[in-house]
């Protein structure tokens, strides 16, 4: 038997799960979606494997957005939050050396992007974008501000809700995920359109990260947790060695 | 009522939107705050294989380039071997990532990659696939990650024997996934997201 024919490969996407390319309600997924149908096929070896980011990429102000942008003595304006969580597969297995890249606007909404335009002042303390490795447990942790809310132009009056946007390497290409985190109580999330080309109401559930208390250090900063599951692997009746080695 | 299955649900994609330069490609996006973007070298020393350069343009279903995507790219070394944590076949190239990411220019849209021409990596039933890279496309208006492979349209005969490219059902869309040759070790590889050019995606 080679190599392949005892790994199970990963299991099929749930599409009930995942959002539609074609989303009218979100104006540029029509011209930007595919019409046809999308080519199916177990994975293969191309799918199954993934880019090594050691630890070693990481600086020590990478996961602390509050911080890796300011001037020396200085911090970003707003409210000092934490946000940790863990990286899932399916089948409930920590993934460890996920790399997560996160990106957001500043506490009133801007990003600090030559594209933008919104009258919301840039924070000259803040950058907005971080990154992290998970341990061996699968865990994570960084410090940030809460992003504002900001306007967007797709309806006459959208709003996005405040989110921080996560992109996540697991150990297999067919795990590559790029999502949304939304905070806990706000009234923007069912509005938003982009939050509502998830069909399923427990999908977007499951991208709003609870204000955790017992997390939040007192007069410091509060605490979001946010778990990511990615794809899982199949096992399968040969399998005779670890999963992922 | 039975037993419950108890996985877990994977979560839920969301678009990248305009602004994924700056989590992904902070020093593209004018913020210096890591040591340089990753992705913007695939080769970190004297590579084997041959050294090839593929560009090419994201369209939208109007034709006009997109010029907010990120394109990421993944490949296996000459050897046909991935520089992966999980390559259990040997040892891969240790001068080569097998990972790419572009930006795509903000005017033009077109996205570059310096990479080597990957060897054939083994289908699951041990079968060679021809030689390919596996791109991910992601922008503002793509609610998901967008896979596709890119194949090399001078590698006739492997191309004739791909375990995947043989299944497609619309034989006449395969091109679509055909990287063209434009040079000496020059490749254009151009990306239609809908319409009559559409780009083969990949249930990934």
């Amino acid at each position: 038997m080679s190599e392949n024919s005892t790994n199970g490969g990963y299991i099929a996407r749930d599409w009930t799960r995942q959002p539609a390319a074609y989303t009218p309600g979100y104006k540029t997924t029509v011209k930007r979606s595919p019409q046809a149908a999308l080519l199916s096929f177990p994975t293969t070896l191309s799918e199954e494997t993934s880019p090594v980011f050691g630890h070693g990429i990481i600086g020590e102000l990478d996961n602390d957005l509050i911080h890796n942008f300011a001037k020396p003595g200085e911090s970003a304006i707003g409210p000092r939050i934490i946000v940790y969580g863990r990286v899932l597969d399916e089948t409930g297995r920590p993934v460890p050396g996920a790399l997560l890249e996160f990106w957001q606007a500043n506490a009133g909404g801007r990003y600090r992007h030559a594209k933008e335009g919104y009258i919301a002042p840039l924070d000259p303390n803040f950058g907005g974008c971080g990154r992290m490795i998970t341990d061996e447990n699968g865990s994570y942790e960084f410090r940030t501000i809460q992003p504002g809310p900001y306007p967007w132009p797709n309806g006459m009056n959208d709003w996005r809700p405040a989110h921080i946007h996560f992109s996540i390497f697991g150990h297999g290409f067919a795990q590559r995920l790029i999502t949304q985190m939304y905070f806990e109580g706000d009234p923007l999330i069912p509005l938003c359109p982009i939050a509502r080309v998830l069909n399923d109401q427990r999908a977007i559930d499951d991208l709003t990260a609870p204000l955790d208390m017992n997390r939040t250090v007192p007069m410091d900063a509060r605490a979001y947790k946010f778990d990511i599951v990615l794809r899982g692997r199949r096992q399968t009746y040969f399998e005779n060695r670890k999963e992922g080695l | 009522m039975a037993q419950r299955l108890d996985y877990l649900k994977e979560s839920a994609s969301q678009t990248a939107g305009p602004y994924v330069h700056i989590g992904c490609m902070p020093n593209f996006s004018g913020i210096s705050i890591y040591g340089g973007d990753l992705g913007t070298t695939m080769k970190t020393g004297p590579v084997t294989g041959q050294e090839i350069k593929i560009t090419g343009v994201v369209h939208d279903g109007v034709g006009a380039p997109v010029r907010d995507a990120m394109i990421e790219l993944w490949q296996a070394d000459a050897a046909g071997l991935y520089p992966s944590a999980n390559e259990a076949r040997g040892n891969p190239d240790p001068n080569f990532t097998g990972f790419g990411r572009s930006p795509g220019d903000p005017v033009t849209g077109e996205f570059v990659f310096e990479t080597v021409k990957p060897g054939r990596v083994p289908f699951r039933d041990g079968r060679l696939q021809a030689p390919h890279a596996t791109l991910w496309i992601v922008a503002r208006g793509i609610n998901i990650g967008l896979h596709t492979r890119l194949y090399f349209e001078d590698e006739t005969e492997a191309n004739s024997e791909d375990p995947i490219l043989t299944r497609i059902e619309h034989q006449s869309r395969v091109p679509t996934l055909l990287a063209k040759k434009t040079g000496e070790a020059q490749y254009r590889f151009d990306i239609h997201l809908q319409g009559p050019k559409e780009t083969i995606f990949f249930d990934m």
